[in-house]
This record gives C-alpha cells, sequence and structure tokens, in this order.
C-alpha cells in the first residue's frame, strides 16, 4: 500500500484534478450541512454535547476502574477477554484465533483500530485473507487502497472508478455507473461471503462498564450480518471507548450519527451483549500508545473521539486534501492530533495540516478543543526537532502573533493590505500555504475597523 | 508483567483526578406534541412505511390474505416448540425468506428506531437476512428520546438486541442513497392500538 510521507506533497498531488477536488470539498459540505440540520431538530443540542464531554472526561479520569469492571462482567456474560498493549500484539491475537480454528472464510465489519494496526496486511502476509464488508471498505480493498475517511471510505472516488473496480473485480457490466446497480453486485457477492464466514471481526463504538456489552453501529447491517452467521465473532477496541453505563448511550447515540452524516440514528444501533448458543465471543481491548496519550495533559482529551468525522467534514483542508494525504489510518483534524503521539517523525507534518480556523473544535460532539492541541503539537514538534525551517519561520511568526493581540489587530491590517498589493509577496515560497492554494481576497476592512464605525 | 497488567498499570499511573459525571436533567429534553406523528414522520423520513391497524386481529386479517407463495416467517404468535427450532436453522437456509414479522418492544419517536431484542428475534440472524422487515409495534410503546428508552428497558437482559431504524441503506458510491445493502431492503411498520 502507497505510504506518502508528507502531507503537503500528497495534497499537491489531491488537488491537481480541480473539479474532483471541487466535487470533493462540495459533498463534504454538503454533509456537514446535513450535520447542522440534524443538531438544529434538538433544542438541547449544545447541553447534549456538554454531557457527551463530561461522560468522557469522567471515564477517562477512572479509565481502569472501568476497564476492569468491563471485564469481570463481559467475561460474566461469557466473553473472551484479551489485552494487547499494541498494534502487533492485537494483530498476533487475532491470528492466534484463526490458526487455532484453522478458519479460512473471514469478515470484516468496519474498525479503524484494525486499520491503525494494520491487521489486514499482517494477516495477508500470513496467507490470511479477510473480507472487508463494508461497501466503501470493499470498493477500496479491491483497489489495495486505505480508507481515506472513517465515515466514508470511499469519499475520494466517483462512481466511475467504482464502476471500473468492480468490472474487473466482480464482472459487472462495463460503464454502467448506476450506484443502484453496483451495490447490488455488492450485495450478491457479500452474500456469498456471509453465508459461509467461520469468523466475523468487528470494531466497537461503544463498550458499557456497567453490563460488559458493547454496542456496533452501522447503516447497511454489514457488522450483524458477519457476526449472527459466524462461529466466533471478534470485537476489537481501544481502550478509551468505555462508557460507564447503558443509560449513557443515550447521549452518545443521540450524537454519533447526526454529526456523522444527520442521520437520527445509524439503521442499526447493535448491542452485543452474550455469544448465541455455540458462538464464541471474544473482545480485544487495546491501549497502542493510549496510556501515554492519557498522561498528555494536553492531549489527553483527543482520546473523548467517538469518530463521526464531523471534524473531517468541516476541515476546509480536509475537504481539499483528501484523506490519502493525511498517510495514517485516521485522517483529518483528529487524526492529526491523534497521529503524533503513535510516532512523531513520521507525523510530524500532519499539525501543520490546518488553517487553526477552529471549525472542527466547534462541530465536535465531545467538544475536544481539536484545533488548540494543533497548535500546541507543532510546539512540540518544534521543541522536540522534528520540523522543517520553512514551517518554523510560518509557525513562529504566528507564535508571536497570537501571543500580542495589538500586533495581531496592526498585522492583520498589514496583511489585508499586502494581499491587495502585493500578492507575490505573500504567495512565496516561505509561505507553505500558496502551493496551488489562491489566497483569499482581502476584506476592504476587518470586522473590527467595522464594528468600531458603526459604534460612532 | 502481562500485557493486562501492564496497561492497568499505565492507565492508573497516567489518569487525571477524578471529576464527576453529569447530571442528565431530563426537563432539558425535546418534547413532542405527539409522539406518534413524530414517530411515523421519521420513520418514512428514513425509508420505512407506516400502517396503522386499530387491533391485533386486523393485523392478523391482513397478514392472512398475503399471497401465500413466498416463504415468509411470522413470529408474531408462535409457539415455544416452533421457536426453539427456529433459533437452531442455519443461515443458509434462511437466506432464502421473503418476509419476516417481529413484534416491537419499544419505539423511539427522535428517531424512528425500534427496540428488538433476542427474544423477540427468535433467530439472531433473521432480521437482518430477510428481503423484507415487517415489526410490529404497540402504539402505546412509543417513547419520546433515547433517553426514555434506556429508562424503559434493561439492555443487559439479553444477549443481543438492536435499535433498528428504517431499512439497510448505504450512500458509499458517491453519496447516492441506495436502500437495500447487506439487510431487508424494505421495512414495514404496523402501529396497533
Ligand atoms: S474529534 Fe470530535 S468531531 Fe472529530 S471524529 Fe472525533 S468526535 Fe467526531
Amino acid at each position: 500500500m502507497e505510504n506518502l510521507k508528507n502531507h503537503a506533497t500528497a495534497a499537491e498531488e489531491f488537488i491537481k484534478d480541480e473539479p474532483r477536488t471541487d466535487w470533493h470539498d462540495e459533498t463534504l459540505w454538503f454533509v456537514r450541512q446535513k450535520r447542522d440540520l440534524a443538531a438544529h431538530t434538538l433544542p438541547e443540542w449544545e447541553e447534549l454535547r456538554e454531557w457527551g464531554s463530561q461522560i468522557k472526561n469522567h471515564t477517562l479520569s477512572n479509565l481502569d476502574e472501568y476497564l476492569e469492571n468491563f471485564e469481570t462482567n463481559a467475561q460474566a456474560n461469557g466473553i473472551k477477554i484479551h489485552w494487547a498493549k499494541d498494534a502487533e500484539e492485537h494483530n498476533q491475537i487475532i491470528h492466534k484465533i484463526i490458526t487455532d480454528n484453522k478458519f479460512e472464510k473471514i469478515v470484516k465489519s468496519k474498525s479503524m483500530l484494525t486499520e491503525e494496526c494494520h491487521l489486514n496486511e499482517f494477516l495477508i502476509q500470513k496467507g490470511i485473507a479477510v473480507v472487508d464488508t463494508d461497501l466503501g471498505e470493499r470498493i477500496v480493498q479491491f483497489r489495495n487502497e486505505a480508507p481515506s475517511h472513517i465515515v466514508l471510505p470511499a469519499i475520494h472516488l466517483k462512481k466511475q472508478d467504482v464502476s471500473e473496480t468492480f468490472h474487473k473485480h466482480l464482472n459487472t457490466e462495463k460503464g454502467n455507473n448506476d450506484p443502484q446497480y453496483l451495490t447490488e453486485a455488492a450485495r450478491q457477492h457479500l452474500r456469498n461471503h456471509f453465508v459461509e464466514s467461520e469468523l466475523a471481526i468487528t470494531g466497537v463504538n461503544f463498550a458499557v462498564a456497567e453490563t460488559g456489552g458493547f454496542v456496533v453501529c452501522t447503516n447497511e447491517g454489514n457488522a450483524d450480518m458477519g457476526v449472527n452467521t459466524a462461529k466466533i465473532h471478534i470485537a476489537c477496541m481501544g481502550m478509551e471507548k468505555i462508557i460507564p453505563k447503558a443509560e449513557h448511550l443515550a447521549v452518545f447515540l443521540r450524537l454519533l450519527t447526526r454529526s456523522a452524516t444527520g442521520q437520527p440514528i445509524t439503521t442499526y444501533s447493535s448491542h452485543f451483549n452474550k455469544p448465541r448458543p455455540g458462538q464464541e465471543m471474544h473482545i480485544v481491548i487495546v491501549d497502542n500508545g493510549r496510556s501515554r496519550q492519557l498522561g498528555r495533559a494536553d492531549f489527553r482529551n483527543s482520546l473523548k473521539c467517538i469518530r463521526c468525522a464531523a471534524c473531517f467534514n468541516t476541515c476546509p483542508v480536509y475537504r481539499r486534501s483528501g484523506g490519502h494525504s493525511y498517510h495514517t489510518a485516521v485522517a483529518g483534524p483528529i487524526g492529526s492530533i491523534l497521529s503524533p503521539n503513535l510516532d512523531m517523525r513520521a507525523n510530524a507534518d500532519l499539525p501543520f495540516a490546518s488553517t487553526l480556523c477552529g471549525s472542527c473544535s466547534n462541530v465536535c460532539p465531545v467538544k475536544i478543543d481539536i484545533h488548540e492541541q494543533l497548535w500546541k503539537w507543532r510546539q512540540v514538534l518544534v521543541n522536540e526537532g522534528y520540523v522543517t525551517t520553512t514551517k518554523k519561520i510560518g509557525m513562529g511568526g504566528m507564535a508571536m502573533v497570537f501571543a500580542h493581540p495589538r500586533l495581531y489587530r496592526l498585522l492583520g491590517s498589514i496583511g489585508r493590505k499586502t494581499i491587495k498589493w502585493f500578492p507575490f509577496f505573500v504567495n512565496n515560497k516561505l509561505n507553505p500555504w500558496y502551493k496551488q492554494r489562491d489566497m483569499p481576497e482581502a476584506p476592504k476592512e476587518s470586522f473590527r475597523d467595522w464594528f468600531k464605525k458603526q459604534q460612532k | 508483567m502481562s500485557s493486562r497488567a501492564e496497561i492497568l498499570a499505565k492507565v492508573k499511573q497516567n489518569k487525571p483526578t477524578l471529576v464527576p459525571l453529569p447530571n442528565i436533567d431530563f426537563n432539558d429534553l425535546i418534547t413532542y406534541p405527539d409522539l406518534i406523528t413524530q414517530f411515523i414522520s421519521v420513520v418514512e423520513k428514513i425509508g420505512g412505511a407506516v400502517f396503522l391497524y386499530p387491533t391485533e386481529e386486523d393485523l392478523a386479517k391482513n397478514i392472512s390474505l398475503e399471497p401465500n407463495e413466498t416463504y415468509n416467517i411470522n413470529t408474531l404468535n408462535m409457539s415455544e416448540a416452533e421457536k426453539l427450532s427456529l433459533s437452531k436453522v442455519h443461515s443458509l437456509d434462511l437466506e432464502r425468506v421473503h418476509t419476516a414479522y417481529f413484534r416491537g418492544k419499544l419505539g423511539v419517536a427522535e428517531n424512528g428506531s425500534i427496540w428488538l431484542d433476542e427474544e423477540a428475534m427468535v433467530n439472531r440472524v433473521l432480521p437482518i437476512i430477510c428481503e423484507h422487515l415487517v415489526l410490529v409495534l404497540d402504539k402505546n410503546l412509543i417513547v419520546p428520546t433515547m433517553h426514555h428508552a434506556y429508562q424503559n428497558i434493561d439492555v443487559s437482559k439479553t444477549g443481543y438486541g438492536t435499535f433498528l431504524a428504517g431499512p439497510s441503506k448505504t450512500a458509499d458510491i458517491e453519496q447516492s442513497l441506495v436502500i437495500g445493502a447487506h439487510g431487508p431492503r424494505s421495512l414495514k411498520v404496523c402501529l396497533i392500538g
């Protein structure tokens, strides 16, 4: 799988196709608008976000006890619990369950954790093929690509691309781009895998300490279909997926899909508590750097994330650079604050892939201060020596500007004049944002100037 | 040290000072002038169809009029023995099921979902593998929001249960909505009362 090293270079590649970039941008903005409409149907929306945020804060402040609670209750329900300190151990646990049972027919529904751990690649190297059953994930799997978005895995593709891919792999009619026809082809193809599957892997949206059960949300029904036909169900969860009580699910299920796609809830919000008779159920609880992130006061609340992708859809940089330019399993603003924790050197570019406009923090259903963390990561990365000179200059300048509000006002007005008079000066090589980007047209007066005039 | 012990020790060491859980005040939640109207409008918006029957007998009459040539499974009035044998049927044999009928335990007005637990499903794969799904629900079992839903049902009482909202769907190809992804291609909700 391609691993493009640097966000800026990869983004440059993405935006070469201008109509496609525009389409990507507009489509995701449309999803963002659907989120707004859904949020506005609930007068308690802001309070709901606050509850979500506080439940997560509370859980993180007592995480070890909730994890142990969850384990005890899940085991009492007949579920087997495994603990993995990193991606390697996670993959090995799953591999062992597969080989112990000599299974060959394995299906997997969407799990960003298994992407983070590169489970598919690990198993392929051992000669084991896993079939991804989410439609978008199946499409990118056929194309040997990674998902470009955590909720909409194939959002970087057009229907013509899907049609070509299906023609090649599923023998669909050449040139038939009808989404209905293509979806039907995938349904038939995956049905065969489902009814014969021996082992099903799923992610976990929420794990409830009090009940020892967990919830998986899908629209397609692929998780339920896979699990309920297979002899073994393995659910993979990052340890931050815990919530204290079942009643808290109300808060998160209300927030999740409204934030993600604007739907009031996913088609299936399935609660798994016990294996069915004759079935085995396993849960792999994964750390992989999360306990370290928990110890970083500035960054720990990134662990509150419920993976709704609202911050992706609203982000002007994500929308115009595409998910693959982030070169990590979780892209977008949240990926940019999670990934440096996993590998500072490899992901040092990501906190810079942002305009710090703050839109991500405004839409986040659990109130993560994403843009502030992006800013703080920049400082950490510079101090640790992971950042190249151009970015340092840009950033040093910004640090000064933000620290001195009066300077900001002055520079703001200079900025406006500079763009008007000397566009080449701002659009120079020292401004890493310029390449392929049109600088915005300068407003004639700043809000503050305008406001002051209105007061007179 | 086992990974379990290692992870828990690190978490314990790194976790911040304990902060309290919020108090979820039900007085702040949305209220609907008419729960049933709200419920019906959301079900229709998410791709389901709603039918009203004054009594359970009216529904039964209607079901009996349906053409018989298709393979349908009606769990509504099954005997315990029938349920036991259905619970053991393999997915390969359920793949041909045209329509399956289930009785929902609760409906949620804010999102049009219906709670189905394992007892109602009889066989876990049936509500997802059937081509068309019919859910029967007593009108009086509709609550305003998910908060009320969790107050009314104890999810831990069942091995498996789902809030089911509309037919299965996907928009993974260019964001075009297609109904009938992996699960049922249609959902009928029959409200009784
Ligand atoms: S950071 Fe917030 S907005 Fe972004 S995916 Fe996570 S929960 Fe959603």
